[in-house]
């Protein structure tokens, strides 16, 4: 299937004199997970509300599933599930109240909306705490009603905005597990996040936005490829064979002698806290490649035990970096800043 | 409990792709429900509301009763000579000014839906569009009720007698509630347009203050200097307590019932189609 499952061209949304979404295009193949990545504010949010009807898009289009989300917004409704810190359930109802309550408004009877409700509820394995309002519930159980409630009318796309900000990792691999599941499905996702690595596990393609603009775009090994280094880590059995290591390390990857530089680093060797521990900037081309696998042998050479050796592609953080100049904020575990930009 | 089987915990609380698929791989979609059930749906959301946040009924039931026994003990004597006499005429009024204050609440939860992000939930699916905001109002009807039958109660239980009799004082009852309905549409746009529940709540009652003292529930009109009951006379709260009090006194008059009924209309083409453009464009 090499169906849009969503495309915007052009998408600008202004809250007064800000741009929120600047020209945002996306297109996103039927049956996978998107991913848009980028800090607070970058206008994920806002692009992501427009798509799913709940903002009138200032100037460009969007379809979803071949319908325009301003002139056929209730086509669209029947399609989508979103959830995300707008989308929420009602903290003072228990969970099946929530769910019934939605069902009923798909249009499910009585009988079948409490069905409904109970299938959920035990696909999310939130039987035991159906009767319980919202606001008892942990943040991981927490996010699994707002998934299920998102689920109600199985969407055909879903779009889930920052659906692990906050969660303990055990909550948040519990959500990865939902989404690849409703994938394996046949759904669409449109997932935000400013957690890299998420984007990294999930994504099929990803966005990279910042300020309101798509600066990157492709799939996440694509983007870490474009960035034109990968990294080697090592890690050594004797602290103390370190320093010779560096310098090895650094002679390996470069000509010349390296120098020890302000920051302790050796040529290109970085020097982490783990007295352990040394990684190296490797060029991508075929020629740094080359060089990289020079260096095994020439620890072993000076009688240097390496249990631990890798060579990767950067981090989605280097890619970020690369891309804007600057790094990506610590993401908060709240993120409370992202409510200016919706409201 | 868990401190024993903590692995088990951790099993148990994942969701499994067996049972997950089965809930998301839907058979059958429903049809689209009608504007009514789901006006209705959210009607009865309201209600669930109301149950599982009884302190909401706290203000509406303990308001009317302290403003009843402190004006009918504190200044009954002095206004109208004794208690009793001045408890038949303010009981109608301590009504509609307590159902008044209520309508407050439409505001206040709307908002505080929208903060929570629950209206985004609602915003986001195929339905008649005007229900969320309809169907809290048709829940609100429950709230007025009971906030008019303490009342009432409460002036039973003090000697006060309606003239009207049961019949009168039900229709006085049934058009507070269609004007409480027509008023509400004002508070839906506060609830839209401010930034928090408390601050829907606080403009609202800087409204209703001015509204419901300067109007003649408390006291009679013509004892006030001229400019204020230039006011009072335009106060569309001055007509309605009017009318109530002729329902309920079983003097009342077609007239004043019609104005009470023609001002609803007209708040509510004028307040309802606002709340609605306010809603369909809200970012």
């Amino acid at each position: 299937m090499t169906e849009l499952a969503i495309e915007a061209h052009g998408l600008v949304k202004h809250f007064g004199t800000t741009r929120a979404v600047d020209g945002i295009d996306l297109s996103v193949r039927a049956g996978t997970v998107y991913g848009v990545l980028g800090p607070n504010g970058a206008g994920k949010t806002t692009a992501v509300r427009m798509l799913a009807t709940l903002l009138r898009p200032d100037a460009g289009t969007a379809r979803v599933l071949g319908r325009d989300v301003v002139t056929e917004a209730d086509a669209v409704r029947g399609l989508v599930g979103l959830t995300g810190q707008y989308a929420s359930v009602d903290e003072d109802l228990t969970a099946t109240e929530n769910l019934v309550v939605l069902s009923r408004l798909y249009g499910f009877s009585r009988p079948a909306a409490r069905a409904r409700a109970a299938d959920l509820l035990g696909a999310f394995e939130l039987t035991e705490a159906a009767g319980r309002q919202v606001k008892t519930f942990s943040g991981g159980m927490r996010r699994r009603i707002d998934l299920a409630a998102s689920l109600v009318m199985s969407p055909v796309v879903l779009f889930l905005d920052e659906p692990t900000t906050g969660l303990d990792p055990r909550s948040r691999n519990d959500v990865w597990d939902i989404v690849r599941v409703l994938v394996a499905d046949g759904a669409t996702v449109l997932l935000t996040t400013q957690y890299l690595d998420e984007a990294d596990q999930l994504a099929d393609r990803i966005a990279v936005i910042d300020h309101g603009r798509v600066i990157a775009e492709g799939t996440a090994s694509e983007l870490k490829s474009s960035v034109g280094s990968g990294t080697v880590h090592l890690r050594l059995a004797d602290a103390a064979q370190r320093e010779n290591a560096a310098r090895i390390v650094a002679e390996a990857l470069h000509d010349g002698t390296p120098i020890r530089d302000d920051a302790g680093d050796i040529g290109v060797v970085t020097l982490p806290a783990d007295t352990y521990a040394l990684s190296a900037r490797v060029d991508s081309s075929p020629e740094g490649r080359a060089r990289a696998h020079t260096i095994l042998p020439r620890l072993h050479d000076a009688g240097i035990h390496v249990p631990e050796f890798s060579l990767g592609q950067p981090s989605l953080d280097e890619v970020f970096l690369a891309l804007t100049g600057e790094p990506t904020d610590p993401p908060s575990p709240t993120a409370p800043e992202l409510s200016t930009e919706a409201s | 409990m868990s401190t024993a089987r903590p692995a088990d915990d951790l099993v148990a609380a994942r969701p499994s792709p067996s049972a997950l698929r089965a809930a998301v791989s839907l058979s059958e979609r429903p049809a689209r429900p009608s504007a009514l059930s789901t006006t209705l749906t959210f009607a009865w959301r309201a209600l669930l509301k109301i149950k599982h946040v009884p302190e909401q009924l706290f203000d509406v039931t303990l308001t009317p009763v302290i403003f009843t026994l402190m004006f009918t003990y504190l200044f009954g004597g002095a206004i109208a000579g004794d208690t009793s006499t001045y408890l038949d005429f303010l009981l109608p009024g301590i009504i509609v000014q307590t159902v008044l204050v209520v309508t407050v609440y439409t505001g206040f939860t709307l908002n505080t839906d929208i903060t929570k992000g629950v209206f985004d939930r609602f915003r986001s699916l195929p339905i008649w569009r005007p229900a969320p905001i309809v169907g809290p109002l048709l829940g609100d009807a429950v709230r007025y009720t009971i906030a008019s039958a303490v009342t009432l109660a409460l002036g039973l239980a003090l000697g006060y007698r309606p003239a009207g009799g049961a019949l009168g004082t039900l229709a006085a009852i049934g058009l507070l509630l269609v004007f409480a309905f027509a008023l509400s549409w004002v508070f839906t746009i506060l609830g839209l347009l401010m930034r928090t529940p408390n601050a829907v709540m606080g403009v609202s009652m800087l409204v209703l203050m001015p509204l419901t003292f300067a109007s003649n529930i408390f006291v009679d009109p013509a004892t006030m200097p001229s400019v204020l009951r230039a006011f009072v006379d335009v106060n569309p709260v001055t007509h309605l307590v009017t009318a109530i009090r002729g329902l309920m006194g079983g003097t009342a008059t077609f007239g004043d019932v019609l104005w009470v009924l023609v001002v609803s209309a007209v708040m509510t083409a004028v307040f309802a189609p606002i709340t609605m453009r306010i809603y369909r464009t809200r970012s």
